[in-house]
């Protein structure tokens, strides 16, 4: 298939355009709203904020920790506050997870109710006056397993709830590996709410355990913190800190990405679903998984040709279609002509409401309202099923590009412009992906022409550098300069499209047909 | 299994010492993790006349774990799964809530205590629930009627 600029996106002339455009979206203030996300609190202070270039709309603060970071930060903050408590770092450290590391919160009760408190984390004594240990107590039968063998070894906190020490273990195996327990196990007597100080664990939980052990309490710090999160991705050891709040979730989309490279969102650790809000996200998904018998025929590979019927297949990710027997060129979203797509009067991505007489019945309304489901979900699921074709034909291409190193004298170095064309185009599909969710919900007003008209931009930018990834691999390495120019042009196209979306977002003006709960 | 012997003494307490209205009996012989119940419904409740069937499943984890009690005999109860299952899980029942010193004697004296007093804020059935907390009437009505259906 031949890209051709008929249409107006020679990228060259659209650049120009473009700065202008750039210019003017970047002048709205973000960052004093922003600064009300940061949270005072301390130990992660971003030093090098005033630095820092002025944020796009779209994008939030972060930063990503490792496993050893998260561990310093918890070391740390143990260390400062026994200081202040002069108790022990074990007894400090059960009183923080106690509060879920609301320090300012721990310090305020230590000094109204110093007592309560100590109790109700479970150190109601002085551990270090006493420590824990075995003991064999003359005529003791243990309650758990019925056992009263003389010599039987127990173990009881100072709330006196003895068992002997198999039991006891068993029952923190249990909660440590059945149950994933960790930093709040209470005492294993009927009704008793102590929870298991560090030094009695030490004494108890098999070596085997203690690895399992230290990395579930590591879990409790950031599961407990609201603005520290997991990285979702399979395998990765990495938290993200962010200071979005959920209540803002919906005047803003916290995308971040992880340094193993995953995208996810802070809101709801789901992939990267800019610029749809994580509220319009999960009402979506729970609609395409109840619809999804009435969507599944959208996902088939085949279609017939509009003009000539003969069975067209699609094999990489570009929708410009051109059909083998009669040449028709179409567009395999909406099945119009494909020359038609880059004129500002077509519209494949808006969906055009019938006029009011023919939907007046029910039945012709829910028609009405499945044929604008459709619309978007077809959409949807094609930009989700297109970046994964491109990203077979960038596999294959890139298996070609090695040969054609060799062949061409092209270095490493040279061929990664295919790279990054690849990445730029599963970015922006992911993205066009969620444009089409968040359509769906949005009701129209002033705003959306604009929306609409950043959404067919990008669509475009995306399907014609989606075509050069169809070209033969000889023809490819003479396209380098302008498949870097159309790389750079999907990803401005891009950015333009989130800031307009969030920054409107922010400032509450997209109207929605559904609430945002 | 540590939990062995354990057992054996709570069956042997429990056939000393059964809670009222429960009957309790081993369906087969040699297996010690499954109980089976036979339950009263309480005289000043609408299961009253009710006669149910309980099946007390203890994992091998027990008493770790908490033992996994089902109805087998079917009733309209807001804390009652209205399934095959007739699964019941509340306070002592909940793996977290759950103390391995607990016994089956204690669950038999929560369950019938369900029974008496359903906790429609910790239902299973949330329409059941409803109609227990805003119609009581036709609640009783509906319990009733199952329990001369099903359980006599
Ligand atoms: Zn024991
Ligand atoms: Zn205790
Ligand atoms: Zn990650
Ligand atoms: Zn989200
Ligand atoms: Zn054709
Ligand atoms: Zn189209």
């Amino acid at each position: 298939m031949d890209s051709d600029d008929e249409g107006g996106f020679n990228s060259a002339a659209s650049s120009i355009e473009l700065d202008e455009e750039m210019s003017s979206s970047v002048d709205f203030d973000s960052d004093v709203e922003l600064d009300d996300y940061q949270e005072d609190e301390t130990a992660f202070e971003a030093t090098a904020k005033d630095l820092a270039p002025r944020r796009k709309a779209y994008e939030v603060e972060y930063r990503v920790y490792s496993p050893k970071d998260i561990q310093a930060q918890q070391d740390d903050q143990v260390a400062e506050v026994a200081n202040l408590l002069e108790q022990p770092p074990e007894a400090t450290a059960i009183l923080l997870r106690h509060v879920r590391w609301n320090k300012e919160r721990l310090i305020e009760q230590y000094m109204d109710a110093q007592e309560e408190l100590l109790d109700k984390a479970g150190l109601g004594q002085d551990i270090s006056k006493n420590p824990p240990r075995l003991q064999v107590i003359d005529g003791f039968c243990c309650d758990i397993c019925c056992e009263d063998t003389p010599g039987l070894e127990s173990f009881a906190m100072n709330c006196g709830h003895r068992f002997c020490v198999d039991c006891y273990r068993q029952y923190l195996v249990q909660k440590i590996k059945g149950e994933g327990e960790a930093a709040r196990i209470k005492c294993p007597g009927d009704g008793c709410n102590k929870i298991i100080d560090a030094k009695s664990l030490d004494l108890l939980v098999p070596t085997e355990l203690t690895e399992r052990y230290n990395e579930l309490l590591m879990r409790t710090y950031v599961d407990d913190k609201e603005n520290l999160k997991w990285c979702p991705a399979p395998n990765c050891v990495y938290a993200v800190e962010c200071g979005v709040k959920k209540r803002d979730l919906n005047k803003i989309v916290p995308s971040v990405h992880c340094d193993c490279k995953h995208a996810f969102c802070f809101g709801c650790t789901l992939a990267d679903h800019q610029p749809c809000p994580c509220v319009l996200v999960k009402k979506w998904l729970k609609k395409c998984e109840d619809d999804s018998e009435t969507a599944n025929w959208i996902s088939a590979n085949t279609k017939e040709c509009p003009k000539c019927h003969s069975t067209i297949e699609k094999n990489g990710g570009c929708n410009h279609m051109t059909c083998r027997k009669c040449k028709n060129e179409f567009c395999w979203m909406c099945m119009g002509v494909w020359s038609e797509h880059g004129t500002s009067w077509y519209n494949c991505n808006r969906f055009e409401e019938k006029s009011g007489s023919d939907a007046r019945d029910a039945q012709a309304k829910s028609r009405q309202s499945l044929e604008r489901y459709l619309h978007y979900y077809n959409r949807y699921a094609n930009h989700e099923q297109s970046a994964k074709l491109d990203k077979d034909i960038f596999h294959k291409t890139e298996k070609k590009m090695t040969l054609l190193q060799s062949s061409s004298g092209m270095s490493w170095i040279e061929v990664q412009f295919l790279e990054a064309a690849s990445q730029a185009l599963q970015q922006c599909r992911q993205t066009l992906k969620w444009t089409y969710a968040f359509a769906y919900y949005l009701a129209r007003n002033n705003q959306t022409a604009i929306f609409e008209d950043n959404q067919k931009d990008l669509e475009m930018a995306v399907e014609n550098l989606s075509e050069m990834f169809e070209k033969s691999t000889d023809q490819l390495a003479g396209l380098k300069v302008e498949m870097m120019d159309k790389t750079t042009y999907c990803m401005r196209r891009r950015v333009i499209l989130l800031d307009d979306t969030a920054k409107n977002l922010k400032e509450q003006t997209w109207e929605f047909i559904v609430d945002m709960v | 299994m540590a939990g062995n012997k354990r057992i054996m003494k709570e069956f042997a307490d429990i056939q000393a010492n059964s809670p009222p209205g429960c009957t309790i009996t081993l369906p087969k012989e040699d297996d010690l993790l499954n109980w089976e119940v036979t339950m009263d419904g309480p005289s000043d409740s609408v299961y009253a006349g009710g006669r149910f069937k309980l099946a007390v499943a203890l994992p091998k984890e027990y008493p770790f774990k908490p033992p996994n009690v089902s109805f087998k005999t079917k009733i309209y109860h807001p804390n009652v799964s209205n399934d095959e299952r007739g699964s019941m899980c509340l306070g002592m029942l909940r793996a977290d809530e759950w103390k391995p010193p607990n016994k089956i004697v204690e669950v038999l004296k929560l369950v019938r205590a369900v029974l008496a007093a359903p906790q429609p804020e910790d239902a299973v059935e949330p329409g059941i629930a409803n109609e227990y907390k805003n119609e009581r009437r036709a609640f009783d009505k509906n319990a009733k009627e199952w329990v001369s259906k099903y359980a006599k």
